[in-house]
């Protein structure tokens, strides 16, 4: 027995188990993105060959054509992206100013109003749809930009969140920001929402993806395409006749997902971090 | 103004100086309702009072206008505790959670385990498993209605070319509900690797070169070690998932509309029937009040576990 044998079985051995890996995570990683890798794909075929049950066929982008120039489905996205812009703006805002006042400022009843700030993120919201539709009509905001933005200009969830990390916030900050005489809304503005860019970004792709997801209160709430969002507006594209032509209702998909994507692969690093830190440190 | 000036301020001679730091210097109070009011006010009109309402509405009858008619007490829980379909609905929404929390956590936290190898490219294949995020639920509902379609899906095909007996998934009522558990957990997917991955990131790996050290093997490593250190950020998902399972509505509407026979009308969904297209609203108040009942417990529960943490 030469020495070179054992190495060689060793090396071997090493190798299987990187491909074994290697086989693990791809295998992960197709059953992860599986269905949307065939949707994307099936987008491609002419929908002739898909209603055979073909997947194969002449590739092209002629479905998305037909889905940007039949459909009024780059208008949901505008609409969509007007809605979840506003509210996540909005939500950075009123969240970090309600955050800002249970952490620096001392009033009556504070104890009293936190607790019925945690309170409400036990609430759900589906189910007090009904009071609120009531509400949304009686204020005249039904079928309008307005009604899927007003009732999420703030959440206790954001709030609760940048509590956490402005109370993290070390207190000679305030006590300098004091002896150089910064006002309260100086020191929230100068220093504490600087402070927690972080938290803020995690806040705002959380907001923005939360928005661009409602389904159930949009579906309730607009009737036309004016103001339809994305997610309503794909049902109303299954719903419609078109409902047989997959390859077109899968580019219509394909484009919805797109912009999401972008937004969570800028947002991933932040997400990550932030929601470990807000939720469970 | 006047009361929004420190009380100092005015015992004070008016001095320019004085003048200007008063202006500036608003009450805490005032600073309270500043900051405070805007987020106070809008939880009011949009959490508080519709909770309140939803209560109300639950002990009266109403027209079909959603108008209050006669105080019915707690006649509207005993008719929804009567009703045999509502238990149907119950049993299935539980089951969908309980099942949709136990797949999540385990693939997710497979998915987590398996992203910790150091290897190169992992990075893409971390991007790969958190992808399911930003896909929203009616996209997710054409890749898996496209799936499950009985003519040209991939699971009718594959059952063909093997031979096995084909299901109709969506109208089966044996098998809708997996289908949209399936669904549920694939959306679900990306969100929890994450919060997995981080949490496994976090534990120390002295802990583990110590369990090599003693002889300790993998396995053991995985379930003496890794388990208990990440166990609260474990809860904390299991939580999240359980809350956001209860609000399903989306796929249900997409996929099935609460059919075939029933099978998938969860809790959720048959308050948007009964008071949107039935017109029943007293009943779909009284079965909004018991689904936050049971969102509040499990909430209730999360707080409990967090509660150090949550309120130091």
């Amino acid at each position: 027995m030469t020495p070179i044998q054992p190495v060689v079985a060793h090396e071997n051995k090493r190798r299987f188990k990187l491909i074994g890996r290697y086989t693990l995570l791809v295998g992960l990683g197709l059953i992860v993105i599986g269905p949307f890798i065939l949707g994307l794909w099936t987008s491609l075929l002419p929908t002739a060959a898909i209603s055979k049950g073909a997947l194969w066929g002449k590739l092209s982008f002629d479905n998305y054509v037909t889905a940007i120039t039949t459909t009024p489905i780059l208008r949901y996205l505008l609409n969509s992206f007007v809605i979840a812009m506003v509210t996540t703006i909005s939500q950075l805002l009123f969240c970090s100013m309600s955050a800002y006042a249970f952490v620096f400022l001392k009033f009556k009843y504070q104890r009293p109003l936190f607790a019925l700030f945690l309170v409400t993120m036990m609430l759900p919201f589906e189910a007090e749809v009904i009071p609120n539709f009531a509400t949304v009509r009686a204020l005249g905001l039904l079928n309008h930009y307005a009604v899927m933005i007003v009732p999420f200009l703030t959440t206790a969830f954001g709030t609760f969140m940048l509590r956490q990390n402005f109370l993290q916030m070390p207190k000679e900050l305030k006590e300098a920001a004091d002896v150089e005489g910064l006002s309260h809304w100086q020191f929230y503005w100068r220093m504490t929402l600087p402070y927690a860019k972080i938290s803020l970004l995690t806040l705002a792709a959380y907001s923005f993806l939360s928005s661009w997801n409602q389904y159930l209160w949009p579906m309730l709430t607009t009737f036309s395409d004016q103001f339809r969002p994305v997610q309503d507006g794909l049902r109303q594209l299954q719903g419609q006749e078109t409902f047989n032509n997959w390859g077109m209702i899968q580019a219509s998909a394909a484009i919805v997902v797109i912009p999401t994507l972008i937004v969570l692969l800028i947002g991933q690093h932040y997400f990550k971090a932030g929601l470990n830190e807000g939720a469970v440190k | 103004m006047q009361q929004s000036l420190s009380g100092k301020a005015k015992t004070r001679p008016l001095t320019p100086a004085n003048v200007t730091v008063g202006r500036r210097r608003w009450s805490e109070r005032g600073y309270a309702l500043l900051f405070l009011g805007p987020s106070l006010a809008l939880l009011a009109v949009f959490i508080f009072w519709p909770m309140l309402k939803t209560l109300y509405m639950s002990f009266f009858l109403t027209d079909k206008f959603g108008h209050i008619t006669v105080f019915n007490g707690l006649g509207n829980y005993r008719s929804l505790l009567q009703d045999a379909s509502y238990w149907a609905s119950l049993g299935a929404t539980l089951s969908y959670v309980a099942v949709v929390a136990v797949l999540t956590i385990v693939l997710g936290l497979i998915l987590a385990v398996a992203a910790q190898q150091q290897l190169k490219g992992i990075g893409f294949f971390k991007t790969l498993f958190s992808s399911t995020m930003g896909i929203s639920v009616s996209v997710a509902a054409i890749f898996w209605l496209f799936a499950f379609n009985p003519s040209v899906g991939v699971f009718a095909q594959l059952s063909q070319a093997l031979h096995l007996p084909e299901i109709n998934w969506l109208a089966d009522p044996h098998f809708a509900l997996l289908a949209i558990i399936i669904t549920t957990v694939w959306m679900n997917l990306g969100f929890t690797f994450l919060i997995l991955f981080g949490a496994l990131q976090q534990v120390p790996r002295s802990l583990y070169d110590a369990a090599d050290v003693a002889g300790v093997a993998k396995r053991t490593q995985f379930l003496k070690v890794t388990l208990p250190m990440i166990s609260p950020t474990l809860f904390f998902v299991t939580t999240v998932t359980l809350i956001d399972a209860f609000k399903s509505f989306g796929l249900i509407d997409l996929m099935t509309a609460g059919g075939p026979s029933n099978a998938t009308n969860l809790l959720v969904y048959r308050v948007y029937q009964d008071a949107f297209l039935n017109g029943s609203y007293a009943q779909a108040s009284t079965e909004s009040v018991v689904l936050t009942l049971l969102i509040a417990v499990v909430t209730l529960v999360q707080f409990k576990l967090f509660g150090k943490r949550v309120t130091y």
